[in-house]
């Protein structure tokens, strides 16, 4: 939303929309990319060590 | 006046076993034998065995759920009034009869504990190496799936026609909310990368609007009609359109929403108007469209989004609260299941990440996206598909939904003391409070009636035809101050 609303104007305000809008969406931004990176990184741990024959012989009967 | 919302679910997990025999069949009983060998004093009955409805007056095994049970599974009741038993090549549990949505999630939670307290016991059972693995989810991504069934108590008044034609909008679109998310497509006929991912488990799999199936040419709208209860006064929507869910707020939204839209059209006050024009091919087509952009067909000749008919719903639901309240689902969770309904749709439409912690798709899917970009994967890659089944794992130190953040709505003691407690609302409290004190007087139990063996001939049957009678406020006390089963059948005048 931030980053359409910037695109839309002018480029001589947009120093100063930075001042304000920048820090908070970065901010955000930045926490969730790290939230993901540290959720990703215990995935890597966690997930079947061999991944494609768990795939594999994940089989079910067919149920209600 | 809409009735009460009597509620509950019955899911069936994935198992797998690992390291000896792969037969699901015996490996369901061999995990529920386990949990009650270990958890309870008496082994769980088989009603194969009995048959207490040739000796008791008045009695007729025929009305209870005889029918669908295979008789010479694993069929087992327990101090919580859930049922725990091996349904088709699955392990099942049925949380007990609940008042409201937000008691569903906490014996929802409950049923999560035990299959995974069964999984404990069974190792002790197996070889060294080998473990039973259970999940939480609908399919195997090879076109098998298997259900997580909701029941909500309907007036036997309401024209079965009407729930049919004015709940089907809800169920098509619902799963935008409660979709627990799919990696591949399992459609007949279409290639499983045609669809990387999709919102619902469940949706590949319906072919029909309405119809008696469960297990093969599955319907949006399933016709059983056994009530489990005075088949006079009530019917029991079984609902076997949803997919099981990961996320507790997920859980009470399901079960929220639909028991208001319920109660709306009890009242007649939902309409036909967000009627579709297929709903067989609308579900599939939501369910593959993540972005939630495209449109669907209603039968008026408008076109709408799934977020848009969702929006429409909570809307009119918004409505009938103000005009006849959320009494039949009880006002607290009704108000907060709207707010928590519209704060979701809110997120999906403006600001996907902020529902992450609730929507299980959306938290599926930014981890299997992240995953993918992290490793350089294709959308075919088996890797992403592990990702998906690991989501739904009941190991502690594999499940994956557990280490997503997604935010939870009750807490841990209340879901251990569910394991083995019944909810003092409904029926299921007479149920569970006659096994827990006297396990070795009760020989047959089911939904409606419990059957009693107190020395002397004939078995007592005593009947539960209202889910709502037997609750803690109507025997608790009865219960309490009976010393033997003898004693309470005697109060009761049974």
């Amino acid at each position: 939303m931030v980053e359409r609303t910037q695109k839309q104007k002018p480029v001589s305000s947009r120093a100063e929309d930075d001042v304000v809008e920048a820090p908070a969406s970065t901010v955000t931004g930045e926490k969730l990319k790290a939230e993901l990176d540290d959720l990703l990184d215990e995935i890597d741990g966690v997930l079947e060590t061999n991944a494609e024959d768990f795939v594999k012989s994940y089989v079910q009967k067919g149920g209600q | 006046m809409a009735i009460p919302k009597v509620c509950g679910i019955e899911t069936e997990y994935g198992i797998l076993v690992r390291g000896a025999d792969n037969n699901p069949v015996s490996a369901s009983s061999l995990l529920i034998n386990a949990y009650l060998h270990t958890h309870m004093r008496k082994v769980g009955w088989d009603f194969g065995g009995e048959h207490p409805g040739n000796d008791a007056r008045g009695f007729s095994l025929g009305d209870g759920f005889a029918p669908d049970v295979e008789l010479h599974l694993v069929n087992a009741v327990l101090t919580n009034g859930a049922r725990y038993y091996v349904d088709h090549a699955h392990p099942e549990i049925s949380t007990p009869e609940c008042l409201d949505a937000r008691e569903v999630v906490v014996w929802d939670r409950a049923g999560e504990q035990i299959v995974r307290a069964s999984m404990h016991a069974a190792r002790a059972m197996l070889p060294d190496d080998a473990e039973i693995l259970c999940h939480k989810n609908n399919s195997d991504g090879k076109g098998n799936s298997y259900g997580c069934h909701e029941n909500y108590l309907v007036s036997r008044d309401v024209p079965f026609g009407r729930i049919v034609s004015q709940i089907t909008p809800h169920f098509v679109t619902r799963q935008v909310v409660v979709g627990a998310g799919k990696v591949g497509c399992e459609l007949p006929g279409m290639d499983f990368d045609e669809v990387p991912f999709q919102i619902s488990q469940r949706a590949d799999f319906f072919e029909e609007e309405v119809g008696l199936e469960t297990t093969m040419k599955r319907p949006i709208v399933n016709t059983r009609d056994e009530p489990h209860c005075d088949a006079a006064k009530y019917r029991r929507l079984h609902v076997i359109v949803g997919d099981a869910n990961m996320s507790e707020v997920a859980t009470f939204l399901k079960v929220g929403a639909t028991a208001i839209v319920l109660a709306m059209i009890e009242d007649d006050e939902m309409g036909d108007d967000f009627a579709l024009a297929n709903p067989v091919a609308a579900i599939r087509q939501i369910s593959h469209d993540p972005s939630l952009k495209r449109t669907v067909l209603l039968r008026s000749g408008r076109r709408l989004t799934a977020l848009d008919l969702q929006w429409g719903l909570l809307e009119r639901a918004r409505k009938y609260e103000r005009s006849r309240g959320l009494v039949s689902v009880g006002e607290a969770v009704g108000a907060e299941v709207l707010d928590s309904w519209e704060s979701v749709l809110t997120g999906l439409e403006s600001d996907r990440d902020s529902v992450a912690d609730v929507v299980d798709w959306v938290a599926k899917q930014r981890v299997i996206e992240g995953f993918a970009e992290r490793h350089g994967l294709r959308s075919a890659d088996p890797r992403l598909k592990a990702v998906d089944l690991q989501y739904h794992d009941m190991r502690v130190d594999k499940c994956l939904a557990d280490r997503v953040g997604l935010r939870t709505i009750v807490d841990n003691d209340e879901v251990t003391h569910a394991m083995t407690n019944p909810p003092t609302t409904t029926r299921a409290y007479f149920r569970g409070r006659c096994l827990a004190k006297w396990p070795g007087n009760v020989v047959a139990a089911n939904w409606d009636s419990l059957v009693f063996d107190v020395g002397r001939d004939p078995l007592r049957r005593v009947p539960m035809m209202e889910p709502l009678r037997g609750t803690a406020e109507h025997v608790a006390n009865l219960i309490d101050s009976s010393d033997t089963a003898a004693e309470l059948l005697q109060r009761l005048g049974a």
